[in-house]
């Protein structure tokens, strides 16, 4: 009863909250166009990997959070995008505009490879299908040497359209808030298309939604594909941004990453996964900072204890966050933010 | 040496170094019959189970007899902890949740391991003699061999434990039913704690077997995931599929040096693993667990 009541009142202060989110996300477009212009440049290298972060971590948000496929091989997927804009790169001089989507789609069409046959049954197997996924990619990235080059990795020159270079980290960082922001309105239509509430249905209850007429295991293979798309898209732009690849990028840590980002941010919303990534881009920068700090303070170096400790409080934030707030900190914001619209009232 | 003996030795290689699979086995199906938990971070308690016998035994000079003892109590209470802390307050939530809790934690014992410890590979005292075992005209390494006859005897017995101990009967009567287990008057809660414990038990032993066989780093326990996957796809109906499940894990991965470059033991079982999905969605040993949709 008390969440129906709340529904409702939420309804009836919808217009007035619509115009607000427009205007805010107005400013925060303009904010986001301006930034090169008024931020240092380690901050706008900083926002273009974190667009990459959220495109990634937007694509397992479409498979965990809303149709419930846990993948651990995150990463991997990321890792086949950059290999194929690499690849194209190297062997067919593609321009980005035809390497990037070719990127989401090979990483799209390999991880629906390694998924489809866990995809019909229900369980485990999916996990175990992209942990695999992740071991045996990896691998691939390490061991084919002729087509990889090995631990060495590959070198990508920028990206350019019709003769100009994306060769700056301003030029960059426009090119990725542009895939960003469009991919990010693709989601959110698709979730609210007739494929979203499938994915929702097969999360919630695959039975019932098998029942109301949800083709389960073709929304589940579109979903899949969509989120490994994503992730193909985000390693695409990471191997434009870094101009290069290498396997060591795309490892298990990564995919727990992202997996931190999702559940961080709260499984299930678009807001979530940004949020998430921002929260966790941010992370690991802010423990630098923080240790660079306590190193000069202590008088010793705690430059490698850097790495373990940032797995340490990946670790803390996915337990802690599915303990404490599975709904993650989309939940915290929308609390917040009703408390705001509450006492304006 | 003859291509068939040459595959023999392999085998019978390969199948000692199972044993210590078998054993990791045994820790992920007690705590998955006792509460439907799939425990990823079973390689990170083993990892850490050695690391625990570094310290007692070389960094406090404790020597190896202590060492395993003192790494055994810190196992075990680590896995209360995590139980206690992580897992019990899951119950009840979707299993994909108590996954990634289990994830979550392996992840903080690599962060909190490779902080204390640092990166780097370490020595630790030689329980396991080297002298080579010979069976017939196979040479089987001392390491190996004894590796094996450990696991074999730990596993031997904490099955008969499991099969005649009051403890062992509330942990199958809580796996075939918990809620009828509840009813009759088991403390379920006491049971779940009770598979953690064991599975720190052999976590810890197959731990410092690995790393009296390999050396001791922080990566340690990722051969766990990999028996984790080919036990899950073997199907965890039964304790002794499990164990098989384990021998057959070392004997391809022996099998695969063989005939493949060294670096392919390491996704062997995860080829075997997308193989059994693909020919045999239904398991090794044909679970009754599985549901098609």
């Amino acid at each position: 009863m008390t969440t129906m009541t709340s529904r409702m009142s939420e309804a009836q202060i919808q217009p007035a909250r619509d115009a607000s989110r427009w205007i805010l996300t107005a400013v925060l477009m303009a904010l986001l166009v301006i930034l090169p212009f008024v931020a240092p440049g380690y901050w706008i290298y900083f926002a273009g990997l974190l667009g990459i972060n959220i495109i990634a971590a937007q694509g397992l948000n479409i498979m965990m959070g809303y149709t419930g496929l846990l993948s651990l091989g995150h990463a991997a997927f990321v890792g086949v995008g950059a290999y194929t804009v690499a690849l194209l790169q190297t062997h067919f001089d593609l321009p980005f505009w035809i390497a990037l989507p070719l990127a989401g789609v090979a990483a799209a069409v390999i991880g629906v490879g390694f998924g489809l046959p866990s995809l019909r049954i229900r369980g485990l197997y999916l996990v175990i299908a992209t942990l695999a996924a992740q071991f045996i990619l990896q691998f691939t990235f390490v061991n084919w040497q002729w087509l990889t080059n090995g631990d060495v990795g590959l070198p990508v020159r920028p990206a350019a359209l019709f003769g100009f270079a994306f060769n700056n980290e301003t030029r960059i960082y426009y090119l990725i808030l542009a895939v960003m922001i469009l991919l990010m309105i693709f989601a959110n239509n698709v979730i609210r298309s007739r494929a979203g509430r499938a994915f929702v249905a097969i999360r919630e209850r695959d039975l019932t939604a098998q029942v109301l007429g949800v083709e389960i295991v073709r929304y589940k293979l579109l979903a899949f594909a969509l989120g490994s798309f994503y992730a193909g898209i985000a390693g695409g732009l990471l191997a434009y941004f870094n101009q290069y690849v290498n396997p060591e990028q795309f490892g298990l840590l990564l995919s727990v990453f992202f997996l931190s980002a999702v559940i961080v941010g709260g499984m299930g919303t678009i807001l979530g996964a940004i949020l998430g990534s921002i929260f966790m881009t941010l992370l690991p920068e802010v423990l630098r900072e923080l240790s660079l700090l306590a190193g000069a303070t202590l008088g010793y170096d705690l430059g490698p204890i850097l790495t373990p400790l940032r797995e340490a409080i990946f670790g803390v934030l996915i337990v802690g966050f599915l303990l404490l707030e599975p709904r993650g900190l989309a939940q915290l914001w929308r609390r917040v933010s009703s408390a705001i619209s509450r006492s304006r009232t | 040496m003859s291509p068939v003996q040459l595959f023999l030795e392999y085998s019978i290689v390969g199948i000692a170094s199972g044993g210590i699979y078998a054993l990791i086995a045994l820790g992920i199906i007690v705590i998955y019959k006792s509460s439907r938990t799939f425990n990823f971070a079973m390689g990170e308690m083993m990892m850490l189970s050695a690391y625990f016998f570094y310290a007692a035994a070389v960094t406090f000079a404790l020597g190896p007899v202590l060492g395993v003892i003192v790494a055994l109590i810190c196992s075990i209470v680590i896995a209360l902890v995590i139980e206690r802390v992580a897992i019990r307050p899951m119950l009840g939530r979707p299993f994909i949740s108590v996954v990634m809790v289990t994830f979550g934690v392996g992840s903080i014992i690599r962060g909190v391991v490779g902080m204390v410890w640092g990166p780097s590979d370490l020595q630790i005292p030689a329980i396991l003699s080297r002298s080579p075992v010979m069976l017939g005209d196979i040479f089987v390494p001392g390491k190996t061999a004894r590796g094996f006859a450990i696991a074999v005897v730990i596993v031997v017995a904490l099955i008969a434990y499991l099969r005649y101990s009051r403890a062992g009967v509330a942990l199958r009567a809580t796996a075939a039913s918990a809620i009828t287990a509840y009813s009759m008057g088991i403390n379920v809660r006491n049971v779940i704690a009770f598979a953690w414990v064991i599975a720190a038990v052999t976590g810890c032993i197959s731990g410092i077997l690995m790393a009296n066989i390999n050396s001791l780093t922080p990566h340690l326990g990722l051969v766990a995931l990999n028996v984790l996957a080919v036990v899950i796809l073997g199907g965890m109906g039964s304790i002794s599929g499990v164990l098989v499940a384990g021998f057959i894990i070392g004997w391809l991965e022996a099998i695969t040096g063989l005939f493949l470059p060294t670096g392919f033991r390491e996704i062997t079982p995860y080829i075997l693993a997308l193989i059994i999905l693909l020919v045999r969605p239904n398991g090794l040993f044909g679970s009754k667990e599985v549901e098609r949709i």
